[in-house]
């Protein structure tokens, strides 16, 4: 869910582990990545300004989009506390990526632009020298936590950009080199899968620990195809597609969901994928030639075993609460009793187990964590 | 003529003084002859028009060189200089347009890597930030038709905000009609690329069958044409 995944950067890394890292990507089928972009921008901006995320600051490289896009973005969102409180720091890679305009103006070839220039921007105009990129990062994400232990988050739009310039081990070195750095909480970036080749895309979704995917929803495709093919005009007031969450836990485990989601004027909105795009939820077990499944058979016996600390071995009727269902219950000859009946203690000077299954709606090997969404 | 203009322009909303930052991107082909770009050796003299001429500009000095980008740093600062000039007349601001044709042919011209193309395509597109102008852009896909979808056009539809295609008639040739057009506008977050601004978010499909006249490009829409 994309919630969860705002979450998961909120809550950033524990100590000695590397940072959350999160992977925007999107291709021309559904060319809606700044969009979810700039979601979960202005989400974490929110969490960090309302001091609920762990960073204490967002450093931004800015690539794609100018620094006074973004300012206004957070304005419009209600964000506006980016001058007496230095939170952000903008790095500003769009004006002059290659130093041309600097270049021209020192030899007196044009006049340097007069932009809105805000304090919390620094320009660079080297993008093909990550290094120096690395460490402006790290200087400006100290100076806005300050040299103890506050960390800052990294924003980079786009890594596609990047692309056109470094190559993708200095790239993957740069990412990787956040992410290990002790003071950078989570980072995240966008990336346009259909201009690089499939190698690049692998390799930046093996270095993230969540992937938000866009797809065209089916629905939207057949509309585009009535569109080109019939339709003279069409307009649509909002933009719609699906996204796939890939989330990697701590536990190894991955959990891939699928949601859809519509743009308006006000921003996203996440909805639960309808029935017919929601194939993607099910078991992620690979396709082997041995079978990982239970059948129904099996599935009943293994309910019908009796666990070892569920009696008490001296021949008397087990008497517990057990939440399995009626059917079950009925083979064992057991009265299903819906209050507890606590097994009989014996003073026999030994200790008992006192065990209560717990309700059997939940499927074993089951990841779902309970707490996922507690919102502290 | 009249009516040509307004449907185009109807679609693209360019009588709309806040359209200022919009990128436009032009994608045709040999099918249809060309028909969106226009005769424009007509408008030299005006003083509205600024006319660059790639295959007549001067080769890049050692300086230029070193900047690898050679011809395109440039051509970068011509047009910077000629859209300041332009800009700086009251009532102007907001009202300039950048038209490059066309892209596919900047390869050649400039003696440089596809990749030096996007970097120009980048600076060109500071410009819609700084001075509010518009920038449009006309490609011809079948000179790549021997390999894929080349990352240039790629890039520039990421760019774009409208997307123009002209492609032949699906049934074959016609006298009266020599093609269809389809754009595909983006009206998504960004007016002025500089600064974000809310605007009614929608996006908008619209599809015409045109007809290449002595000095002009009639648009129809399907059907009406009798």
């Amino acid at each position: 869910m994309a919630e969860s995944v705002c979450r998961a950067l909120r809550d950033g890394s524990m100590e000695g582990e590397h940072a959350a890292a999160l992977t925007v990507k999107d291709s021309m089928k559904c060319p809606y990545g700044h969009n979810v972009f700039n979601h979960v921008l202005t989400q974490l901006s929110s969490n960090i300004l309302s001091s609920k995320s762990q960073s204490k600051g967002l450093v931004l490289v800015a690539l794609s989009q100018s620094p006074s896009f973004y300012y206004d973005l957070l304005r419009s969102r209600g964000i506006v506390d980016f001058v007496t409180n230095k939170w952000i720091h903008i790095l500003d890679g769009y004006n002059d990526p290659l130093g041309w305009k600097k270049w021209l103006s020192e030899h007196d070839k044009i006049g340097s632009i007069s932009s809105e220039i805000f304090a919390s921007t620094t320009i660079f105009r080297n993008i093909k020298d990550l290094d120096q990129l690395l460490s402006l990062i790290i200087e400006v994400g100290k100076g806005l936590v300050g040299q103890g232990k506050g960390r800052f988050s990294v924003a980079i739009d786009s890594v596609s950009e990047m692309l056109r310039h470094v190559s993708l081990s200095s790239l993957a070195g740069l990412l990787s080199k956040l992410r290990g750095h002790d003071q950078i909480s989570s980072t995240f970036w966008l990336l346009h899968s259909d201009l690089h080749d499939i190698k690049a895309t692998a390799v930046l979704e093996y270095m993230s620990t969540m992937v938000i995917t866009l797809e065209q929803t089916s629905e939207s495709f057949d509309q585009q195809q009535t569109i080109l093919e019939n339709l003279s005009l069409h307009e649509q007031n909002s933009c719609k597609g699906k996204i796939q969450v890939r989330m990697k836990r701590r536990n190894g485990r991955v959990r891939v969901t699928c949601e859809e989601f519509d743009i308006d004027q006000s921003g996203m909105k996440f909805s639960s994928a309808s029935p017919e795009s929601a194939t993607i939820n099910q078991s992620l077990l690979p396709k082997v030639q041995f079978n990982l499944q239970l059948t129904e058979k099996e599935r009943m016996d293994k309910e019908n075993v009796v666990l070892p600390f569920e009696h008490q071995g001296n021949g008397k009727t087990i008497q517990i609460y057990d939440g399995r269902r009626a059917l079950t219950e009925g083979k064992k000859g057991t009265e299903p009793t819906p209050t507890q009946q606590l097994p009989a203690v014996e003073d026999s000077g030994k200790g008992d187990i006192i065990y209560f299954r717990d309700s059997d709606d939940e499927m074993p090997d089951s990841d779902e964590d309970p707490d996922d969404d507690l919102d502290i | 003529m009249n009516q040509t203009r307004n449907l185009l322009d109807d679609a693209l909303d360019l009588n709309n003084n806040n359209n200022g930052g919009q990128v436009v991107v032009i994608e045709d082909c040999i099918e249809t002859s060309g028909a969106l770009g226009c005769n424009l050796a007509m408008q030299r003299e005006s003083e509205r028009f600024h006319f660059l001429d790639m295959l007549s500009m001067h080769c890049p000095d050692e300086e230029e060189e070193k900047l690898c980008e050679g011809g395109l740093v440039s051509l970068y600062e011509k047009i910077q200089k000629a859209v300041e000039v332009s800009s700086s007349t009251e009532g102007n601001k907001n009202s300039v347009t950048i038209m490059i044709d066309d892209i596919s042919l900047v390869e050649v011209a400039a003696n440089v890597s596809s990749n030096h193309v996007s970097d120009f395509l980048h600076y060109c597109l500071t410009l819609t930030s700084d001075f509010g102008c518009t920038l449009v852009i006309l490609s011809h896909e079948d000179v790549y038709s021997s390999m894929e979808k080349p990352m240039l056009i790629l890039q520039m539809e990421y760019l774009a905000d409208v997307l123009i295609k002209t492609e032949p008639l699906a049934i074959g040739l016609a006298s009266d009609i020599h093609g269809q057009v389809s754009l595909l506008i983006y009206f998504l977050t960004v007016v002025n690329r500089g600064r974000y601004e809310k605007r009614s978010l929608k996006t908008k499909t619209s599809n015409f069958q045109f007809k290449i006249r002595d000095n002009n490009v009639e648009c129809f829409y399907p059907g009406s044409q009798t």
